[in-house]
């Protein structure tokens, strides 16, 4: 009993964020998520608070912990100065820690996330750069997006001189220095081990379910997959 | 909460010398935006500020859709602040709300929890050989243009003014939720009555719109947008303000954040694609533009210079009720002035048969 909780109680954003609840549901009120999913932040709240591991775990296999949007509207409503979304952050730590997040749908969407986010910024030391938004997966874009796409270098041209080049300006290319010192500060800082662990339970994972492994259709999978159970 | 009470939310803005962070989102999708913030600050207003050509994200969205862990986006951040002290300056400004809300963010938690900036400064040593330097003071890009308002309204050009009725124009302001709700404090006006935006609003001519949702999130929601599976989420939420503030009949929305600003112009096509529906006038989409693209125009840029055409609302009907010339071809130039084609018709510049706009209150 705790061990979950003493685990979360590690992360400061738990510390700062998970006081008694008084259970009045303003976080639930003005929560973006709980507008649109079935989800209910005083809940988690609650949960963590009972200290029961069956329970802290069984929400971190959830898809649950995976609808906030990290807003943070919660936070400066709570009478007790909680803010639920600093143990949403607690919570998806763990369960990636722990390999808890590939049991859920929502969970197994953190791949996609680090290959399309978390890969680019070792990559590009960009979280996005134009060409990463491809139209095809972006149809929310637009036709304005896809003329930007197509004329990208002379649009882009138009408001720097360096759009994927060296010096200093909007989308110039990030110097070779600069990206290892990037990379040296992802190593000992625990980024790229926090990568590898999603890789590695994520692949254990796509086996499980059929896959060659964690590969691209996997991860497309993970990307487009909505099994409407979430409202 | 009393109206008045925003008045303690204040805080010290620097009046010079500043290093410049920029944004992912903004110079992916509003490139001008940043350049004009430049041009604005040096060129109109004379200040200082140093373009920094080897700093890198700030990881921010990595970060917020929790790949990125806190010790590694606290020393991404560590690298950025020794950047800027040993370029001589201490005045840390940003041109993102989501990196805003990290530098804000992280500079708390040093105080609160030393042990985790030590642990900050061990790391970024072992992995540049560089040391941190605390900024003086850390603002937002928007905090600057709002603390130049006054400077910029006697410059300018044009006026936030409806030039065929001489009356106001009416605007929605957004500030993203990152500029107050994590550290209400460290925004101008708090989190319950911001005042960045509605301000430059005020000195500049127009009429601020209050609307119910005025605070709702844009929808952006982090995993929410980033995954294609999840966009119901994202949609629903701007779906949700543009309903709320169509019917008080707003001639454009001005964006804080770069994201917001996007997710509102991009959304705002979607619903029209795919619903028949547009909130703003003659059936059309409500313009949202960058405080930067605001505060472009009033001070007498060009539009197609700020880089309005990638937008994918169609500001023109803005631009003729502010009185602005501009040539309508212009718009499809590419950097050395030659035609470059037109983007695709979409429902949303085209006129709707279904507008919550012309509901009467």
């Amino acid at each position: 009993m705790g061990k979950y909780f003493d685990m979360l109680l590690e992360d400061i954003r738990v510390q700062e964020g998970l006081r008694s609840c008084m259970n009045c549901g303003v976080c639930t009120g003005v929560c973006p998520a709980a507008e649109f999913y079935n989800y209910d932040p005083r809940q988690i709240v609650n949960i963590v608070l009972t200290r029961d591991d069956d329970e802290i775990e069984r929400l971190m296999r959830s898809d649950v912990i995976w609808y906030c949007g990290e807003c943070m509207s919660c936070r400066p409503r709570c009478p007790r100065g909680n803010t639920p979304a600093y143990v949403i952050q607690g919570l998806r730590t763990l369960s990636q820690r722990l390999g808890l997040f590939v049991e859920s749908e929502k969970g197994r969407q953190q791949l996609a996330i680090k290959r399309l986010i978390g890969d680019n910024i070792l990559r590009t030391g960009y979280c996005i750069v134009p060409r990463n938004v491809v139209p095809a997966l972006h149809p929310e874009q637009g036709a304005v997006w896809e003329w930007i796409i197509d004329h990208d270098k002379e649009l882009y041209g138009r408001f720097t001189p360096v759009y994927g080049s060296d010096g200093a300006g909007a989308l110039r290319k990030i110097d070779d220095e600069s990206m290892q010192e990037l990379h040296r500060i992802f190593e000992v800082s625990g980024g790229k081990d926090f990568y590898a662990t999603i890789e590695r339970h994520s692949e254990r994972k796509a086996r499980e379910m059929g896959y060659d492994g964690a590969d691209d259709d996997y991860m497309m999978h993970t990307y487009t997959t909505n099994s409407e159970q979430h409202y | 909460m009393k109206r008045a009470s925003w008045q303690e939310y204040q805080k010290d803005i620097a009046d010079d010398k500043y290093y410049y962070a920029r944004s992912c989102i903004r110079q992916n999708f509003f490139p001008g935006s940043e350049r004009a913030f430049l041009d604005i600050l040096r060129g109109d207003l004379g200040r200082d500020v140093m373009d920094d050509p080897i700093h890198t994200s700030c990881t921010g969205i990595g970060y917020h859709s929790d790949v990125v862990p806190l010790e590694t986006i606290m020393t991404v951040v560590a690298r950025q602040f020794a950047l800027m002290g040993e370029a001589g300056y201490e005045n840390f400004i940003s041109s993102c709300i989501t990196s805003f809300g990290i530098y804000t963010e992280i500079l708390s938690t040093w105080e609160e929890f030393p042990e985790t900036e030590e642990r900050t400064r061990e790391y970024l040593y072992k992995a540049t050989g560089r040391e941190l330097v605390k900024p003086r003071s850390l603002a937002h890009t928007s905090d600057i243009v709002f603390h130049f308002r006054d400077e910029i309204a006697r410059k300018a050009k044009r006026k936030l003014v409806n030039v065929y009725t001489g009356r106001p124009l009416r605007v929605v302001e957004h500030i993203g939720c990152h500029y107050a709700k994590i550290f209400p404090k460290s925004g101008i006006g708090g989190s319950e009555f911001p005042y960045v935006l509605a301000g430059m609003i005020e000195s500049w001519g127009g009429e601020v719109v209050d609307y119910p949702e005025r605070r709702h999130c844009c929808g952006f929601g982090f995993r929410n947008y980033l995954v294609q599976a999840n966009r119901g989420y994202s949609i629903a939420n701007s779906q949700k303000k543009l309903e709320s503030m169509s019917p008080y009949k707003p001639d454009f929305i001005v964006g804080n954040c770069p994201g917001c600003s996007m997710f509102l112009d991009r959304w705002q096509y979607a619903i029209a694609e795919m619903e028949g529906t547009t909130y703003g006038a003659d059936g059309q989409g409500i313009p949202v533009l960058t405080y930067e693209e605001m505060a472009g125009l009033v001070l007498g840029y060009d539009p197609w210079e700020l880089g309005m055409q990638m937008h994918q609302v169609d500001v023109e009907p803005l631009l003729d009720k502010m009185g602005v010339e501009y040539d309508p071809a212009a718009k499809y130039l590419g950097r050395d002035g030659r035609y470059i084609g037109k983007p695709e018709r979409a429902a949303v510049n085209n006129g709707c048969q279904r507008a919550i706009y012309d509901i009467k209150l």
